[in-house]
């Protein structure tokens, strides 16, 4: 049994905000590179290189790389070997809090969302799981709301063709056009009830992108994952057809990157969710 | 390349066309949601507006706090979309530009016209860049709305693209037509 304070987990959801909001994160920067190099028109080459910059200002100025910081949406791996002493929700949001105000960072959170009222910093949101061993790690994605408001759910049939499949989440990004600050990251939940595909979406854009099928032993798992890699690489390249480019402008980047997780789910259904990113696409993750 | 200076020049507007680089010089007001929400109410009531809105471009925009010794945070535009509704109502209270990301309505782009208004985006999620431009930063109505409140910029070379201007071209429109 490890024994982990309440605090320390404060202190570090703290450190995690600020580094989230402040240094992009290096598979983005790489994909924004990419991207340069690819564009051939001049003005969506100059927009990359604005946004490039932006980033470096960020980090070098210790300013938030866009000011929508986000609705900090808060992932705990949690090891069943772990104890935790003191109060566990209240440290994480007081960690927010605190790394938000010491980053200065954006309220944008209101306690009611019918009512709405004065924004603040809290409450977040926060999904645990439950993992073997006595580790516990801690990610934080701060989701700006430009892009969250363009999440998609469909509950497919069990028979429909992948092809259709494809086609909601290109529609999906078709959609959301040049609004929400492309070049996006596609985040997709395939599997689960209607509420985990929205949470494995979500859970996609945390992990990097642009993940290869070169290094993937065999197996029926990895059979899997193969066939879910190449999804991706296939979409990736349709929603790079789309020419909305980056701001909306055109060119050849409309996406970075396509992430996909799925899970088993129930012989009358396929759930699909789409949540798509922005280019500033954040996250920051520790393991204690 | 085009440089623009603040209060606008009588046909600044009328010579700028869709596509058009624009460095943008003067007094712009950030307004977003909530606060275009109470204009508008403001203004179907007939109140007096905190801010006269005539001549005056409003930037969709919710900055982060100001870091110490800076002029302001982060500050990069917001989704457009969702102001369409309170536009065509600012627009005839005598706004004249607007900055933001992303399409408009047609609603908004045919008040735009009829107006002879004009709409920039600017780089979007380049709140930390964009902030190098600008020289001075003072909240000046609905401050109970924290980054929603209005407040008053200095730009000096704000760097904008015209998306529709004073005859209602949209440049998404044209971007899809040469797709």
């Amino acid at each position: 049994m490890k024994v982990i304070s309440a605090n320390k987990i404060r202190d570090i959801v703290s450190e995690l905000c600020i580094r989230a909001n402040l240094v992009l994160r290096k598979d983005i920067l790489s994909g924004l590179k990419a991207a340069y190099s690819r564009e051939t028109k001049r003005r969506a080459k100059d927009i990359l290189k604005a946004i490039i910059n932006n980033a470096y200002i960020a980090r070098k100025e210790k300013l938030a790389i866009c000011q929508d910081t986000g609705l900090p949406v808060v992932f705990l791996e949690i090891g069943q070997e772990v104890k935790i002493n003191g109060n566990l929700m209240r440290a994480i949001n007081k960690g927010v809090e605190e790394g938000y105000r010491r980053g200065y960072l954006r309220n944008s959170i209101i306690s009611n969302p019918l009512s709405r009222g004065k924004p603040g910093y809290s409450p977040v949101v926060i999904h645990t799981e439950i993992a073997t061993g006595n580790r516990l790690k801690i990610t934080v994605l701060p989701k700006g709301f430009g892009c969250e408001n363009k999440t998609q759910l469909k509950m497919f049939n069990p028979t429909v063709k992948i092809s259709e499949i494809e086609r909601f989440i290109v529609d999906a990004v078709k959609s959301a056009g040049p609004d929400a600050c492309p070049p996006y990251v596609v985040g997709v939940g395939i599997g689960g009830t209607a509420d985990y595909a929205c949470f494995l979406a979500k859970k996609a854009l945390f992990r990097r992108i642009n993940r290869q099928t070169g290094h993937l032993p065999a197996g029926r798992q990895e059979q899997a994952n193969r066939q879910t890699i190449e999804l991706e690489q296939v979409l990736s390249r349709e929603i790079n057809k789309l020419n909305i480019g980056p701001m909306g402008l055109g060119g050849k980047t409309t996406c970075l990157g396509v992430n996909i997780e799925t899970y088993p789910t129930h012989i009358a259904g396929l759930p699909v969710c789409v949540n798509i990113s922005c280019h500033a696409l954040r996250s920051a993750t520790k393991v204690i | 390349m085009k440089r623009i200076k603040i209060p606008f020049k009588k046909n600044d507007i009328k010579e700028l066309k869709t596509g058009d680089r624009v460095l943008l010089t003067g007094v712009i007001y950030t307004a977003r949601d909530q606060a275009h929400k109470r204009l508008v109410e403001a203004i179907s009531k007939n109140k007096k507006t905190p801010v006269d809105l005539k001549g005056q471009i409003i930037y969709y925009c919710g900055q982060t706090k100001t870091p110490q010794g800076k002029v302001i945070g982060s500050c990069g535009p917001t989704t457009a979309s969702r102001m369409d509704e309170f536009t065509p109502a600012l627009l005839k209270k005598g706004v004249l530009a607007m900055i933001g990301k992303g399409r408009r309505s047609q609603q908004v782009i045919q008040a735009i016209k009829k107006c002879q208004a004009v709409y920039f985006l600017t780089y979007a999620g380049c709140g930390a860049l964009l902030s190098k431009y600008v020289k001075k930063n003072e909240p000046v109505a609905y401050q109970d709305l924290g980054p929603e409140a209005i407040y008053k910029l200095e730009v000096r070379d704000f760097p904008l693209i015209v998306g529709i201007d004073a005859r209602g071209n949209d440049i998404f429109i044209r971007e899809r037509a040469s797709a």
